[in-house]
């Protein structure tokens, strides 16, 4: 049980994949413009991290060594669809911001990550926690981005105005403020993870 | 280093030091700034004692709490240097707390991250200056016409700046050309354009004492001011002026307006991020010259001084793969 806990937990800070791994950096930059589209990707991601790593660490033994990637997509492809097509139909708001953002899931480095350096060589229920642990890590973090963003370059927190628009600052919303933002947050983490 | 030489002490100290080169820039820069508070009245006053406290503050602030250093740097006056070009890059009806943002940024992004002056790749005032630009657009790109102290801080008339007409221009509108300043204006600074460039004249003295101090060397502007009278004869020559405006004229109104004398002495020649061998800095100025023409050319600012300048900035690691030759050491 202490091993499975710190699997879950592992993910969430001491390997998180946004500022330890620094893998999935694409949506990471690019959908945290606010923090309920940072927060959905996340969640996105987090589902097809849980099963691709179920089915994967099921599947170890029958899949043969040298097609062991093209597999791997396969099974990841099958549950980025099923997040797409759902939220398409229930979530369109969401869909249409994230666009493209929802089926490069297939090609994210973490969700492959995983399955290549965890779920191919571990027991089922350990690779989901390792998922579960790897999506909050994901999630929280992108939601984190997403809320300081929102809040700086549009004075809202999910959509909830806190100061006037006015005094905003657009370039949060744009493309050099993630990377900004992102070099910061990354900076305070390490620098906590030290002491 | 097999070849260094060093001879026994006693050594004699040449005098130069941080201080004085930054305070020697400082002066270049007062003709300048004259100029624009006689023109911008209490605005330029405003903005730059604004953005020089903060300047000052926020590295004191970092350098002594956050970093916890023993030896504070203030009095090298590079923080008072960075926040005068930043003022200078700002329209001066600027509302007071953005260019309280633009100085914490310049200082707290653009300096203390890297690790303080020296080891910044961007000029902090640039990064401060752009950061600004792409945050609040619209109040950065209102400039105060010149009314003088006559003008209230705020509530200034405005217009657009000389460059904005200019690209009209380029591109085929000949109704634009009366909206430009004659060229007397231009060369001596009665238009409308952020604090510190509107004045081509002053600038070219502060500029010219800077060479003559040999606190800068010539290689830099002269080959950015080349590279765009080049660009805009070219433009010239090849006929997309429309009538009423001849390739001399529009030559001089490219090098007269928008911040090209003040990036071309004071922000490109800036000593951390600026390449160190003589080819290094005239291949930085021409490809300065050359983005900034391109900007104002075909881009969708009208000027694009600011960022030519930190593209160029962040070439200048490879620029320095160019060194002199060592001393002794044979061609092959």
């Amino acid at each position: 049980m202490n091993n499975g806990l710190k699997t879950l937990t592992n993910g969430i800070l001491k390997e998180n994949p946004t500022f330890a791994l620094v893998l999935g950096m694409c949506p990471t930059l690019a959908t945290t413009t606010s923090a309920i589209n940072g927060m959905s990707m996340g969640l996105a991601t987090l589902f097809v991290l849980v099963c691709s790593n179920v089915v994967i660490s099921l599947l170890k033994n029958l899949i043969p060594d040298k097609v062991r990637i093209p597999a791997f997509i396969v099974v990841i492809a099958t549950f980025v669809t099923m997040v797409q097509l759902v939220m398409q139909a229930y979530l369109p708001a969401i869909y249409d911001v994230l666009g493209l953002f929802i089926p490069l899931i297939v090609v994210n480095c973490i969700v492959l990550g995983r399955a290549e350096a965890f779920a191919a060589k571990n027991s089922v229920g350990l690779s989901a926690l390792d998922g579960l642990g790897m999506g909050l890590g994901f999630t929280l973090s992108l939601t984190v981005l997403g809320v300081i963003r929102e809040f700086l370059g549009a004075g809202t927190v999910f959509g909830l105005q806190i100061y006037s628009n006015h005094f905003a600052a657009l370039i949060f919303v744009l493309a050099p403020g993630a990377f900004i933002c992102l070099a910061y947050l990354m900076a305070a983490v390490n620098k906590l993870q030290k002491k | 280093m097999k070849n260094f030489i060093t001879s026994p002490a006693p050594h004699a100290h040449s005098g130069d030091s941080v201080r004085r080169n930054m305070l020697l820039v400082i002066l270049a820069l007062l003709p300048a700034y004259v100029v624009s508070v006689i023109e911008f009245g209490w605005g330029a006053l405003i903005t730059a004692c604004i953005s020089v406290l903060t300047c000052i503050c926020t590295e004191y602030v970092i350098s002594r709490y956050l970093l916890k250093e023993h030896k504070q740097t203030i009095g090298d006056l590079s923080a008072v240097l960075t926040g005068l070009l930043l003022a200078f890059n700002l329209p001066s009806n600027l509302d007071w707390w953005i260019v309280v943002i633009g100085a914490v940024v310049a200082i707290g992004v653009g300096k203390m991250t890297f690790g303080g002056l020296g080891q910044n790749p961007f000029n902090p005032a640039l990064v401060g200056r752009v950061f600004l630009l792409i945050a609040y657009p619209a109040q950065m790109t209102t400039w105060p016409t010149p009314q003088g102290f006559a003008g209230s801080y705020v509530d200034a008339e405005t217009g657009a700046t000389p460059l904005f007409y200019l690209k009209n221009i380029v591109n085929g509108d000949a109704s634009a050309i009366d909206q430009l300043p004659a060229l007397k204006e231009a060369f001596l600074g009665v238009m409308g354009g952020s604090l510190g460039e509107v004045c081509a004249l002053a600038l070219i003295i502060g500029g010219l004492f800077l060479i003559c101090c040999r606190v800068i060397t010539w290689h830099i502007p002269v080959s950015i001011i080349a590279t765009v009278a080049c660009f805009a004869a070219c433009t010239g020559w090849a006929g997309v002026l429309p009538e009423g405006m001849d390739t001399c004229h529009y030559v001089a109104y490219e090098l007269l307006t928008g911040g090209l004398m003040l990036g071309a002495f004071f922000m490109a020649t800036d000593y951390v991020t600026s390449p160190m061998s003589a080819w290094g800095k005239i291949i930085f100025g021409i490809g300065i010259g050359f983005i900034v023409m391109v900007i104002r050319t075909w881009g969708n600012y009208p000027e694009g001084m600011s960022f030519a300048i930190l593209i160029m900035n962040a070439c200048v690691p490879l620029l320095n793969k160019i060194r002199p030759q060592r001393f002794g050491e044979k061609k092959k």
